[in-house]
């Protein structure tokens, strides 16, 4: 049967066809819906929501000790996480077959760098596979297992955010039963102290050979032969740009991109006359196929920066179409992604701007704090970053400063990476402030379960760890909740505690308001009385899509307002905001 | 069948990505290989949302490139202007008269600007302006937009209206299989 399936859920489908009995994965764009695509196996795949990139790619490694195919996903900047179990596990290699899905992020669509993951398949010296639609993205995890088996090899299975996100046509399988082998011991292989890792290194360059002569003759890597004065070697979604922009040349398609078949590549650039690397971002097969002797034309006429597409291709070779122009084309308004009506971080970003406070930011919906009018972040590095940044600015700056610090960090990002710099400041005497913004749930990429929530990816019904008890447990003593639509309380905590000399926590708690709207827990919404309204702009400054001015006044988009009433708590002027008693 | 490619383009929350699906399962019902794109995240927190939808024997790239589009179906008239680049010479746009302020809009730290529909009509004055909010309500359900609009885009492609409804019947809740397809007619009939 003919599907449409994006490339992620085209991997989850592959997972479950190529015999996989794990995966986990810590949720990240565009790397999401893999794992809420397995879900939908989970009668054969166990799958999991893992606290944190490292713990699932340690999990996943713990699964196919024991036999079983094992797959472990995540986004770009979540394998720097995982990095040290990766490098690890490339020296041990594979019992059951073990996939590490990364996808890239290329032009940043939500993700703070643009790194391309290929060199990580290089620098821990372990098989890679890139996919340039769904049905490859199906494919390639099948056949992935298979060759993590067959190599003793991890595979980084190298996905991007258009190949993940775009629906193409998949041709759908049956399920083939991969028996779990079982576990023996072998603490040669499987115990990396320096004796036996220093073996393991040895066994991995001679793998690499292994896996170069396979990439010669895999059959995805493949040349085909068209118009012979344009040679071009491309792999992954840029392949597809190229195709479309140069149909009549001929390509040297790369799938098994690490390591490279070289003589294959060899004997192509011998057949054309001008040879191109067209690739996304960094030079990867530029770099790798120039040090071999070969010369190539690539980032010379490809960016390194930003997403590529096939209208950048069309300039870089002199096909540009001619488009449609606006004569007078008007400034338009870019439109940011915003907080929504009712979210439960706007207040206290509110507040935080209000105190004239240094914010260090983490990742999550409350990064959109730091943009206009709330402008209430000063740092955003990576997840779990904002304790330690807040530790390490106070020591240099001192009790002098005039300005008081204060690290914010969602609920599921706490329980990523926020507990050890939260020890941190304890051990090492520090008298930071933190705010956990517990919204309940993994918001910004979607809503998954966390270890908050008191459900797992499987839907089954778990404990709900409390971040008050571990905060408390790291020794933190001064920890209070508050409702954040509780301006004057919210205010008034906060005030006070960056004052004190000692690491204090707040919780500021409050589901996030989707679920809310899902649940139809949402109060009436608010209108504004234009008789009264003085037109001071103050509710404005929240930042909230539902309020913008009308001749001189506040109005309410009543479609949008979710009668929070933080508006309400602002306005100076009694009875101007009123609430709906009934839906109008 | 040369390779056809659709821009749909709006504002997170106008329910294009149901919109841009309906168009790839019909095409893909009636044979042909589809690639659509779109991305997800951060875009879909009131941001700008590009769904890319292209047709045809054999599709390479699920991206649109500059120049390309014959049809750009707009959600939301300032979004349309935004990509007006991506329309082929001589190429269609069917525009919603329809507004969401940007969040600097309505904070006041930006403009909207006033004439949209007579600035693409400048330079495309076969543009073609539909009401779909008064279609949709007129439908039974101003949610239905999307399916008036993917009903104004279905007369521009010439495939059988009973494919297109065994694919919403596939795709959305039966109660609402009636209002839809009211929806969808009402669109199919503007042109
Ligand atoms: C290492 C890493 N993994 C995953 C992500 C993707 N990501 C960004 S924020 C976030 C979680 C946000 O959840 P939470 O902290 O609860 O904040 P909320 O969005 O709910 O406000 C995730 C998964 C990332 N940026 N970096």
């Amino acid at each position: 049967m003919k599907v449409l399936l994006s490339g992620n859920e085209a991997v989850a489908r592959g997972a479950y066809e190529g015999g996989c009995r794990f995966a986990a994965a810590y949720p990240g764009t565009p790397s999401t819906e893999i794992l809420e695509n397995i879900a939908k196996y989970k009668d054969v795949i166990y799958c999991e929501w893992s606290t944190n990139e490292k713990v699932a790619l340690e999990v996943a490694t713990g699964a196919s000790f024991a036999g079983a195919r094992a797959l472990a996903a995540m986004k770009h900047v979540g394998l720097n996480v995982a990095a040290d179990p990766f490098f690890s596990l490339s020296y041990i290699g594979s019992t059951g077959g073990i996939i590490i899905v990364s996808a890239d992020d290329p032009g940043m669509h939500s993700s703070q760098n643009e790194q391309d993951n290929r060199h990580y398949a290089r620098s821990a010296k372990l098989a890679m596979l890139e996919p340039s639609d769904s049905q490859e993205a199906k494919e390639f995890t099948i056949l992935g297992f298979e060759i993590s088996e067959d190599f003793d090899t991890p595979l980084l299975l190298r996905l991007s955010t258009r190949l993940c996100h775009s629906k193409t046509v998949v041709e759908l399988g049956e399920r083939k039963e991969v028996p779990v082998k079982g576990y023996e011991k072998d603490i040669k292989k499987r115990l990396v102290l320096p004796a036996h890792a220093r073996l393991r290194h040895i066994y991995v360059e001679e793998r690499l050979k292994k896996l170069s002569k396979f990439s010669e003759q895999f059959e995805y890597n493949k040349m085909e032969f068209n118009d012979k004065s344009i040679g071009i070697i491309s792999s992954g979604i840029a392949y597809q740009y190229a195709k479309e922009v140069l149909p009549d040349a001929s390509y040297l398609k790369l799938s098994f991109t690490y390591p490279l078949p070289f003589k294959l590549i060899e004997k192509f650039s011998k057949n054309v006359k001008k040879l191109y690397v067209i690739e996304e971002n960094d030079p990867f097969l530029e770099m790798e196929i120039k040090a071999k002797g070969i010369n190539v034309i690539g980032k010379e006429i490809i960016p390194i920066t930003g997403e590529l597409n096939p209208s950048i291709i069309s300039e870089a070779f002199g096909k540009k179409r001619k488009s449609v122009t606006i004569k007078k084309m008007p400034s338009l308004s870019p439109r940011p992604p915003a907080l929504c009506p009712g979210c439960s971080h706007t207040p206290v970003f509110y507040t935080l701007n209000k105190l004239k406070l240094t914010v260090t930011g983490d990742i999550g919906c409350y990064t959109l704090g730091a943009l206009p009018p709330l402008n209430a972040i000063d740092t955003c590095v990576e997840m779990g970053a904002s304790l330690g940044n807040a530790f390490g600015m106070e020591k240099v700056l001192g009790e002098k400063s005039d300005k008081k610090i204060v690290a914010v960090i969602g609920d599921s990002t706490f329980f990523h990476s926020g507990i050890t710099p939260l020890i941190n400041i304890v051990y090492n005497k520090g008298t930071s402030t933190v705010i956990i913004l517990d919204n309940r749930i993994t918001a910004m990429t979607g809503h998954q379960e966390h270890p908050g929530t008191g459900k797992t990816l499987m839907g089954e019904d778990t404990v709900t760890i409390n971040p008050e008890d571990i905060v408390k447990a790291c020794g933190v003593k001064h920890v209070f909740t508050v409702d954040p639509y509780n301006l004057k309380e919210l205010k008034k905590v906060i005030k006070r505690e960056v004052e004190r000399k000692e690491p204090s926590v707040i919780i500021a708690r409050r589901p996030c308001i989707l679920l809310l709207i899902r649940k139809r827990e949402v109060g009436k919404p608010f209108y504004v009385d234009t008789e009264e309204c003085i037109g001071c702009k103050i509710c404005l400054q929240l930042g909230c899509p539902a309020i913008s001015m009308k001749n001189e006044k506040a109005y309410i988009n009543e479609l949008f307002c979710v009668g929070c009433g933080v508006c309400a708590q602002l306005c100076p002027i009694d009875n101007t905001m009123i609430q709906r008693e009934n839906d109008s | 069948m040369e390779t056809k490619s659709v821009m749909i383009c709006g504002v997170g929350g106008q329910g294009i990505l149901l919109a841009s699906d309906l168009l790839s399962q019909t095409m893909l019902e009636v044979g042909m290989d589809v690639k659509k794109s779109e991305v997800h995240g951060m875009s879909q927190r009131g941001g700008t949302v590009i769904s890319n939808v292209r047709f045809g024997e054999k599709v390479f790239s699920p991206l649109i490139r500059k120049g390309d589009a014959e049809i750009i179906l707009a959600f939301e008239k300032l979004e349309g202007l935004r990509q007006i680049e991506y329309l082929k010479k001589n190429g269609v746009v069917l525009v919603n008269n329809f507004v969401i302020e940007p969040l600097p809009v309505a904070c006041g730290l930006a403009e909207y600007p006033e004439d949209v529909i007579s600035i693409i009509k400048s330079s495309i004055p076969d543009a073609i302006v539909i009401d779909a909010l008064s279609l949709a309500k007129k439908a039974g359900n101003a949610r239905s937009m999307n399916i008036v609009l993917l009903g104004v885009l279905a007369k521009k492609l010439e495939i059988d209206k009973k494919i297109w409804y065994y694919v919403i019947e596939k795709r959305v809740p039966k109660k609402t299989w009636e209002v839809n397809k009211r929806a969808f007619d009402l669109g199919y009939e503007v042109i």
